[in-house]
Formats: structure tokens, sequence, C-alpha cells
């Protein structure tokens, strides 16, 4: 067993799901109503679970005695390996729509891939975000709907968020050579092959949707790398505050 | 039958400890104290999610921000019950935010001070929790059978978080002198304002009396005070935390603790707009509801020409 690299690629996936939690978490309290508030703080909650799951393994797996929140606390920026998108600002209403429909569409093909891992912690914990991100992407598909097709400005809005926002996905199916060994034990999943499918289905979601995907945009890269824009320190150092200033203290 | 006879049935309803359901007769004062009553309660949960909301992102560990999450999620969804009973006497979600919105509805002034430290999460939820509840016991035996079976589910939930935020309480007065300190200086600052959400001394509280023939209240504000007064003396006891108080001290003849009043004055200060965040709290609430606007508005838009289409077809 790649131990080192399945330690890496564990705390990836946990580092994605942590801080697209940590941007989502935000919208708590100040939803557009009520019910949509409770709606995203769930969605959100269920994606905190799901990284404290990884972290949780990676730290079995990295085996130095540092805990699920160590992981989380006190590592810096450069050391974060999430995907850029997640750390993306919410933006309005519609980035974040637009932001989640992206990421729940990859994040099912890619769970239901990981689910058949050889590493059954790994599939364990991929088996159980199956049904939740099924039902976070019923919620965000359902939203660019309502707001590509609902008023001028709703559908005004979501066009500029999928302008914003489309550079940041072509990271997600870039592999590395770490990851190139996993893939070949059937540990990792190969984005490769689930990069036409996530097209597919994304591209007849905005067409449904009447909005249209950016032309010749320049693709974004750099999470995996700990390159990140320039909003994740400020996620982190919010996030991070309490731990780092008291780092004997235990909560 | 004549208002007289509606009025007996409604009297001997009370008087048999029966509930009062949405489409019986009732007199307009009931219900205006009712909706009064109930909007103050759901908007005192909304706007109640910002002070804790306030460190959700800023949560120490990775479990205590998935339980202050669920937490604040539940004050919602306590919101959310309460404007729908409170809509089951006649009055609209729409208006009751407006009256919000406006500064005419009155939501619990306790929300009007800050959270300055994560110490204040675990007191709020140890001291403001614990006097909600003890407030809210009696309601769920209310007479208006839609208020009194959200009042049930509601409690059971604030039990929890209680208990959470004592959880909270127990790891910082435990914990390095630099957490006892906030978690003492988080005590002094919330104990008076939370005695005060008893609400002001018998002698003083104009509602009172309505409302506990009407099964709205049973007990009086300072029996309430009293009682929790008793029950928190001791957990503070536990924690080696010290209540702000140099008069508490048992009395062995009224089987009770004697403590200091609030600062009334405060009290009227803050429930007139001038407490810390007062104008925070309505801002942000202000905010949120003018940013959601153009949200709504698309999804009415969309169902209804998805309402249109499908007539159609």
């Amino acid at each position: 067993m790649n131990s080192p690299a399945l330690f890496n690629y564990t705390l990836r996936l946990a580092d994605s799901s942590l801080v697209l939690a940590q941007r989502l978490c935000e919208w708590t309290s100040v939803g557009p109503f009520l019910e949509e508030d409770l709606a995203l703080t769930n969605i959100a909650l269920d994606i905190f679970g799901r990284a404290r799951h990884l972290y949780e393994y990676a730290a079995r797996l990295e085996n130095k005695g540092r805990s699920e929140d160590d992981l989380a606390f006190l590592r810096n920026d450069r050391d974060y390996l999430n995907c850029l998108i997640c750390e993306q600002p919410n933006g309005d209403y519609a980035q974040t729509m637009i932001r989640q429909a992206m990421v729940d569409c990859f994040d099912l093909y890619y769970y239901t891939e990981l689910a058949k891992s050889k590493d059954e912690t790994l599939a364990g914990i991929a088996a159980k975000s199956i049904k939740e991100i099924t039902y976070h992407k019923r919620h965000s598909f359902s939203w660019v709907m309502r707001f590509g097709n609902g008023t001028d400005e709703s559908h005004t809005r979501a066009q500029n968020a999928l302008n914003e926002l489309w550079r940041f996905t072509g990271e997600w199916f870039e592999r590395t050579e770490d990851e190139d060994n996993l893939v070949n034990q059937s540990i990792a999943v190969d984005v490769t092959a689930i990069h036409p499918k996530w097209e597919k289905e994304i591209t007849e979601l905005f067409m449904q949707a009447n909005l249209s995907i950016p032309s010749k945009v320049f693709m974004q890269t750099g999470g995996r790398k700990g390159l990140h824009t320039e909003h994740l320190a400020y996620l982190l150092l919010e996030m991070q505050a309490l731990p780092r200033m008291l780092p004997n203290a235990k909560w | 039958m004549d208002i007289l006879n509606f009025e007996n049935i409604f009297e001997g309803k009370l008087s048999r400890n029966e509930m009062i359901e949405p489409k019986d007769w009732m007199p307009e004062n009931y219900r205006k104290h009712l909706i009064r009553q109930i909007s103050q309660h759901a908007h005192s949960e909304i706007v109640g999610m910002l002070p804790e909301g306030n460190w959700i992102s800023r949560a120490p560990s990775l479990r205590a921000k998935l339980v202050l999450m669920a937490k604040v999620q539940d004050e919602g969804g306590h919101g959310l019950y309460l404007y729908t009973a409170a809509e089951s006497l006649g009055t609209s979600r729409d208006e009751m935010l407006d009256a919000l919105h406006t500064g005419k509805a009155k939501y619990s002034s306790i929300f009007n001070y800050p959270t300055l430290s994560w110490a204040d999460i675990g007191t709020i939820g140890w001291l403001v929790d614990g006097a909600a509840i003890m407030n809210q016991v009696m309601l769920q035996r209310s007479s208006y059978g839609p208020y009194s079976r959200a009042m049930i589910r509601i409690c059971k939930e604030e039990s929890f978080h209680q208990r959470q935020g004592y959880e909270i309480m127990t790891k910082m007065a435990f914990g390095t002198p630099e957490q006892k300190e906030m978690a003492q200086d988080a005590l002094n600052r919330w104990w008076y304002p939370t005695l005060m959400m008893f609400g002001p001394p018998d002698v003083e509280s104009p509602n009172s009396d309505n409302a506990i023939k009407w099964r709205i209240k049973r007990e009086t504000n300072d029996q309430l005070r009293q009682r929790f007064v008793n029950q928190t003396v001791e957990q503070a006891e536990y924690l080696n935390l010290t209540i702000p108080d140099k008069n508490l001290k048992w009395n062995e003849a009224k089987k009770g603790y004697d403590f200091s009043e609030p600062n009334w004055a405060e009290f009227k200060n803050v429930i007139s707009g001038n407490g810390p965040c007062n104008k925070e709290r309505l801002d942000k609430r202000r905010q949120a509801h003018q940013d959601g606007e153009w949200v709504r508005a698309a999804a009415t838009a969309y169902a209804k020409k998805q309402n249109e289409s499908y007539q159609a077809a």
C-alpha cells in the first residue's frame, strides 16, 4: 500500500469538502428565506460530516498523532489541497447555486466511482455520501433552472456566475503522477473517465436553464499543489483563529 | 348563537383545560394577544440565529462546528413552526416579517447583546436556553392547540441545546487559564441580561393577568426568575465559576436564593432599541430579506411558468 500517496489523496478530498462547507455555512441565518436557509445549512452539514470522516481516516493513515482537528485547523493555506472552485466566495445566491450545481454533478459521478474503491474505508465514506449528494444535486439543479428561467434579473445573475466560475472546472479532471498509481490499484477515481459524463450532464442542465457556457476560457489550476486563489488564506485565517490563538486548549 | 354563547363555549373549554383550535371562536383580544406572543417568539428564534451564527465560521473544532450549525438550524426550524402557528390565527408571514423589519414587532431583547468569545456560545446554551426552557415549559400546556403542539417539540430540542451549552462551558471552565477566563467573562456579561428574560417584576408586568387566565402563561415573571436562579447557582458552582452578584445568598426561610435585581433601566433601554446590537441585528435581518427578494421573485416566476405550461399541455 502506497500510504503517503493515499494520505495525500484522502486529505485532498477532505480539504475540498471542508472548504466548500465552510463557504456554504456563511449563508446560515442570512439565507434568502427561512426554508432555504434550513435546506442549505443541511447541505453544509452533510459536507462537513463527510470532511470529518475523511480527516479521521487521513489522520489514521498518517499515523503521526495528528487528529482530524489538527489537520483541519493547524495547516496553512499552502498545505491545503482543495480544488479552487470550493474556496471561491459565495457571491450572490446565483453564484452559490451555480457553483453548487457544478460541484454536486461532479461529486455524484466521483463518489459513485469511489464507492467501488478497493480501499474499504474510502468506499464506505463514498457510499454514504452518494445518497446525500443525490439530494444536494436535486436541490442545486432546481435552483439553476429557476434562476435561468425565472426573471430577467435572476437569469443575468446566473449567467454572470457561470461566466465567473467556469474557469475553475478544468482542474477537477487533471491527473497527477501520485494519483496514477492509486488509479492503477483501483483505489482512486479515474477523473478522465468521468469528464465526458460530467460535461454532458452539466451542458444539458445549462441548456435547459437557458444559460451559455462561456467559450475559450482558460482553465485555472493549482489547488493540488497548494497554490490557491487569494480567497483561501482569509477563509482559513477566520476558521482557524481560535485553535491557533490557544494551541494548548481542548474544545 | 350570539357572542355571549360563543364566549360561554370558549370559557367552558378553558375551564375544562381543553384546547382552543384555529377554527374555534375566540375573543378578539385572545387572538391578538396570541398573534403578538407567537410572532414575537418566532422573531426571537430568527433573530437569535444571528448571535450564534456569528461563531459558526470560527467554531474551534469540527465537532463543535457541526453541533453549533445543527443548533442554529433548529432555531430556524422553531421559527418556522411558530410562524405557521401564528398564521393559523389569520396573519401572514409577510405581515409578521414586515412588522419585524419596521421595528413594530419585538423580539427577545437578549439577542441584542454581542457574542464576543466562544464561551458566549456556551453561555447562550446554558443560561439563555435554560431561561427560555423555563419560560416555555408551561407553554406546552397553553390553551391554543397549534402553539401548544409547537412548544412540545421546541422544548425537547431546547433541552438538548442547554446540555450542549453546558458541555462547552465545562470544557472552557476546566480548560486552560485563558479558557476559564473567557468562561467567567461570558458569565459576567450574560447573567443579568438572562435574568431580564423573565420580564419585568410582577408589579410592573402589564400582560400577565389575561395570559394566566388564558393558560398562555402559568407562572409569574418573578416566580420563574426565582426558580431559574435556584437552579443555576449549583451549576455555576460545579463549574467553579462565580455568579457576578455579591448579594447572592441562600435564604432558608423561602428555600431559595436572594439575589440582586437586574438593572431595569438597562432593560427598558434595550427594549426601546438602544442595546449594543439592536441596530446590527435588525439591519442584518433586513439586509438578508432584501438580498433574498430577487431569489424569491425568481422562484415565484418560474413556478408560474411551470404551472402555465402544465396547464397548456
